[in-house]
């Protein structure tokens, strides 16, 4: 399969059309040689009978209709793999860049993944402790799960990200392997390096394996990121029995890319200008999270995505949401208000929190009490409503605990250090402590046995 | 001579063929060297569109495409029910055992089980005239559910042989007949069936009995008809799937098929785990035993998506045509429209609203048209009820999929993101939420539940509403204004939102209620606010009332008073009196 044709057809923005070739499928790679030296990559995502649309994994200045030599792999999206990829890192298309050389793989794999048989996939259960009251007291991350960050330009989801890393990997049993896989998708060069100093500062980063794609770098590499970082997070959580976090970052970035190669392919476009299998692709990313029956590893997924004007509607955010298992949503008012991490817990979720807590994970309160502060939480808005139209003084002695609650609520419980690490029982103690504030009949989520055997620790503690 | 051609053009999961060849609309198809099914969606002078239903990545131009000369079809037989497939009828849990974890391009697997041997009991003796849908055999499928094999559509005769009692498998003749025209024909328990055309029935009766459920602000504020169609609309994380696992896990339907249309594949692992652990409260069974999966994960190809609905819709009348009321879970008919958006945006079809294709509003209308409370081919009654959840985009209920649903639908079940926020779970809307179905089962209720039912529900509403209405001025200058009366409704309603409307899936009790502890539930509400009411003419404040923690016990008699303890209805009655005499004396 070495046939090589020469010249192009058509170049527009980061796709070529290649025309009068044989065999070519969909999927398959494709290398080009230009001018003779200058190597590239792609990959062809059209084939019309003889006529292929590729897409370039580089950028497509230096390329004329003349000067370019291609030659069809035969394959689809590969990469080589084995243990040496911890502590490496690659671009966005599996290559290393941290000049350490190759790396020799055991096994070559397929980037675009298969789906997983709900038959054998096994149903989260176990609970992973960030350390985070908001996260662990009320969404809560469980191993397996595909728990994404929704935040906005300018408030600390990195910052919170790596917490999470840093204190989930720090609360494992020793005995386990655990492992990071980090996929940046158009990100700044800060934000990568920031990632990477935190990994070392907090001595995982022999367990990290990183795919950067930086946002000087192609666009179409951007598609192609996630993909490999998976496949990456596959092999070690499944084949290694390994427990991998995958933290993919800026899915913002990775849907723009994807808006502007359909726009250059000329597709019709849906919401927004994305292209209507916006949903497949994100779908084809996040449902390879999880846990399959038999095997011991885990791939647990943490995405960053930046809501564009923080509007929690826009396509990705809300097609993201239909498919991940929950989300974790930072409000602005919060970080203005000098709350860190400033979680919106009320929008904030965990599906697969229900099966993952209580008396055998963590505490036979966990569910009444997470409910209790999400109602209580949600009066704190109307009280808070009401107090701005006729004034604070004028509010009943209800609605002023209620604010009182509400303020203490954002500053002791979603409040902590960017190093602090609480443990559950702090989180749920001090969430009992804060529920003291209000009247004890205004806790009507609380089951009465429960309330009889912990209201009155409030007081205590 | 089947039909054959070469592939053309590669574009997703949407493959063209040059030339015609004479593929028919509809037609299954086996799309190149691995045999991908697909399907024949559009013929052009020269050229033939086709969907594949697998992905399509490692295809190549001038593979073989093969047609199979039927259109896309189901095969109905014994081994349907406590089954997983996906949204081809392929079943996933011997893909799994063939194949291991991921789920491989190109399997070629039996839909059912062909060697398995179902013990089976001829019901027909030679001489007997047979028509289309009348039962010839019965195998017990499952502990809950007896499988009718039925003389399929169009076909009569005068049986000629029958096999005796006995093991058989699904391919092994049972019966022979001569058909009307002369001809003989072998039936064994297999018949197909094309899933885009509705199996035919003798007449349709109007809805009038409730789909009982067990959760209390449907059955009481939102009855859903056996043979009806509802929506459940709801952004993410308002709790369209919990709903629509409580009614699968509670509801009187003989048989339900649950079709998870592009949503999570946790979530299908959860369901089958969960199913095959609980069990039918009203005959013990496992719940697997009456239900039907049908999975195609957000991450299955999208073609299948599109059909994966009307595989469950087809399986479901097959069993309603035995007799049986079948319920379908639809999660989420939003992704099957845009899958049909996707599709049709790489066939290049000319949008309408917001991308979506033109024909949204026929496909949907001919989806919800096909529930339905009939009397079968055979005689029997039976009845397919169709529940969709709707994601709409942004949770916007302005979006075209939940605007035409609603043109189809006639129950509307709106799920709230304040209340979802406030974790009031189920987080239906009863002021956005409306049925239809009432005027048509008032007389099943007067029957079956009570005189008193449905005036009750009615002024359960009506505080519901007033509620609403004196909120929106407490928003303003606050409760403390209010006349002690208007108070009082917020009292209660209060009491009603907790202790009634609010439903925890998670306690043992509670997760399922019996119609006449709802009513029963209704009615010491009402008494209670009754006596206020009276307490508060004779000029005491809410306040004074409030003392006394009588609302607090009405809220939790959800978890109180168990499901068959039904006469301590009776003591809060006392109650209510001795709190109501108690404040006269205390305060006269």
């Amino acid at each position: 399969m070495s046939i090589e044709y020469l010249g192009l057809s058509e170049i527009s923005g980061p796709l070529v059309v290649l025309e009068g070739i044989q065999d070519a499928f969909y999927e398959e790679v494709v290398e080009f040689v230009v001018d003779k030296n200058r190597r590239k990559k792609g990959r062809i995502i059209a084939v019309d009978k003889d006529k292929a649309v590729i897409q370039v994994f580089d950028s497509t200045d230096d390329m004329s209709l003349k000067n370019t030599h291609t030659r069809l792999n035969g394959r689809p999206m590969e990469i080589g793999l084995s243990l040496e990829i911890l502590g490496r890192t690659f671009n966005g298309l599996g290559e290393p860049i941290d000049g350490l050389g190759r790396i020799a793989p055991e096994v070559v794999r397929d980037v675009n993944g298969l789906p997983l048989n709900p038959c054998t996939r096994e149903y989260p259960r176990n609970y992973i402790r960030t350390g985070i009251s908001a996260i662990d007291g009320l969404a809560t991350l469980i191993r397996g799960q595909k728990l994404p960050i929704f935040s906005g330009n300018g408030l600390p989801h990195d910052q919170l990200a790596a917490q999470i890393v840093e204190q989930a990997s720090l609360g494992e049993e020793s005995e386990e392997a655990f492992g990071i896989v980090f996929a940046a998708m158009g990100v700044k060069y800060d934000v990568a390096e920031f990632f990477r100093r935190r990994f070392e500062e907090s001595g995982v980063s022999s367990h990290v394996t990183m795919f950067l794609n930086l946002s000087n770098d192609p666009v179409a590499e951007r598609l192609i990121a996630p993909k490999m970082a998976l496949t990456a997070a596959e092999y070690l959580a499944f084949e290694k029995n390994m427990h991998i976090l995958v933290i993919l970052t800026d899915m913002t970035s990775y849907a723009e890319a994807m808006r502007e190669i359909s726009a250059s392919k000329g597709e019709i476009p849906s919401r927004k200008g994305y292209p209507g299998y916006l949903y497949s692709e994100f779908a084809a990313l996040y449902e390879r999270a999880g846990i399959v029956r038999g095997r011991e590893g885990s791939v647990t997924q943490i995405p960053i995505l930046t809501m564009p004007n923080d509007d929690i509607t826009h396509p990705i955010p809300d097609l993201t949401g239909y498919i991940t298992e929950g989300q974790i949503v930072l409000e602005r008012s919060l970080h203005q208000k000098n709350v860190y991490p400033p979680i919106n817990v009320l929008p904030s979720l965990s599906r697969l929190m229900k099966d993952g807590i209580g008396a055998e994970y963590t505490r036979e309160d966990h569910q009444d009490v997470a409910n209790q502060l999400f109602s209580s939480y949600a009066r704190v808005g109307e009280a808070r409503d009401l107090a701005s139209v006729i004034g604070e003084d004028e509010l009943s002695d209800t609605d002023q605990k209620y604010l009182e609650f509400g303020k203490s609520f954002e500053q002791e419980f979603v409040a902590q250090g960017p190093n602090e690490n609480r443990t559950i029982e702090e989180t749920l103690d001090i969430g009992w402590k804060l529920l003291h504030i209000l009247p004890r009949e205004e806790l009507d989520r609380i089951d009465t046995k429960i309330l009889e055997k912990y209201y009155s620790q409030g007081e205590v503690r | 001579m089947s039909v054959t051609g070469k592939i053309y053009g590669i574009n997703g999961p949407i493959i063209t063929v040059k030339g015609n060849l004479g593929f028919k609309m509809s037609e299954m198809v086996y799309v190149g060297d691995r045999r991908l099914l697909g399907e024949v969606i559009g013929l052009k002078r020269d050229e033939t569109i086709i969907q594949v239903f697998e992905e399509t990545a490692g295809l190549r131009p001038g593979e073989l495409v093969e047609g199979a000369g039927r259109a896309i079809s189901v095969t109905l037989a014994p081994g349907i029910i406590s089954n997983i497939f996906d949204g081809i009828e392929r079943p996933l849990q011997l893909i799994g055992e063939k194949n291991g974890a991921y789920i491989p391009r190109g399997v070629n697997v039996d839909l059912l089980d062909r060697e398995r041997k179902w013990e089976t009991r001829i019901t027909v003796k030679p001489q007997d005239v047979v028509r289309e849908g009348m039962v010839i055999a019965e195998v017990p499928e499952t502990a809950a559910i007896l499988h009718k094999v039925m003389v399929p559509p169009n076909t009569e005769g005068i049986v000629l042989w029958t096999a005796d009692d006995g093991d058989y498998t699904i391919e092994e003749p049972l019966v022979k007949i001569r058909k009307t025209d002369g001809t003989e024909e072998t039936l064994t328990m297999t018949q197909q069936w094309p899933i885009r055309i509705p199996r035919p029935v003798q007449r349709r009766y109007p809805a009038d009995r409730p789909l009982i459920t067990g959760q209390r602000i449907l059955d009481t504020l939102f009855p859903i008809a056996k043979g009806g169609t509802a929506a459940i609309p709801g952004g993410f994380g308002t709790g369209k799937t919990m709903t629509q696992h409580q009614i699968a896990k509670w509801s009187d339907a003989d048989i339900i098929i649950y079709i998870g249309c592009g949503e999570r594949g946790n979530e299908m692992t959860n369901v089958l785990e969960e199913f095959s652990r609980l069990t039918d409260p009203k005959t013990g069974n496992l719940l697997m035993d009456r239900t039907t999966l049908i999975a195609n994960t957000s991450n299955m190809p999208v073609a299948a998506r599109e059909a994966s609905i009307y595989t469950g819709l087809t399986l479901a009348e097959y069993y309603r045509d035995m007799g049986y009321h079948v319920a379908i879970m639809a999660d989420s008919t939003s992704r099957w429209a845009e899958a049909l958006r996707e599709l049709s945006g790489r066939l290049e079809e000319m949008p309408a609203e917001e991308g979506f294709p033109a024909y949204l509003a026929s496909r949907l209308s001919a989806f919800y048209e096909r529930a339905g409370y009939v009397e079968n081919l055979g005689g029997t009654d039976g009845s397919v009820t169709i529940i969709g959840a709707v994601s709409p985009q942004g949770g916007d209920f302005s979006e075209p999929v939940t605007q035409n649903t609603k043109r189809f639908v006639r129950c509307f079940l709106a799920l709230d993101k304040a209340l979802a926020y406030a974790r009031h779970y189920p987080a239906i809307n009863w002021l956005t939420s409306y049925t239809e179905y009432l005027g048509d089962l008032e007389g099943w209720y007067q029957r079956n539940v009570g005189d008193e039912f449905i005036p009750c529900r009615n002024e359960l509403l009506n505080i519901l509403t007033t509620e609403s209405r004196l909120n929106e001025i407490v928003k303003l200058i606050g409760s403390d204004v209010l006349p002690d009366d208007q108070k009082l409704v917020l009292e209660i309603a209060r009491v009603i939102r907790l202790g009634f409307l609010q439903q925890n899936a998670f306690h043992a009790e509670d997760t399922f209620v019996p119609m006449e502890k709802q009513l029963e539930m209704m009615k010491i509400i009402l008494y209670l606010y009754e006596k206020c009411k009276e307490l508060v003419n004779v000029g005491m404040p809410v306040a004074l009332l409030k003392e006394n923690h009588i609302f607090e016990k009405i809220v939790s008699i959800k978890y109180d008073v168990a499901n068959r303890e039904l006469y301590k209805f009776e003591e809060y009655r006392q109650m209510v009196d001795a709190f109501y005499h108690g404040l006269l004396e205390t305060n006269a």
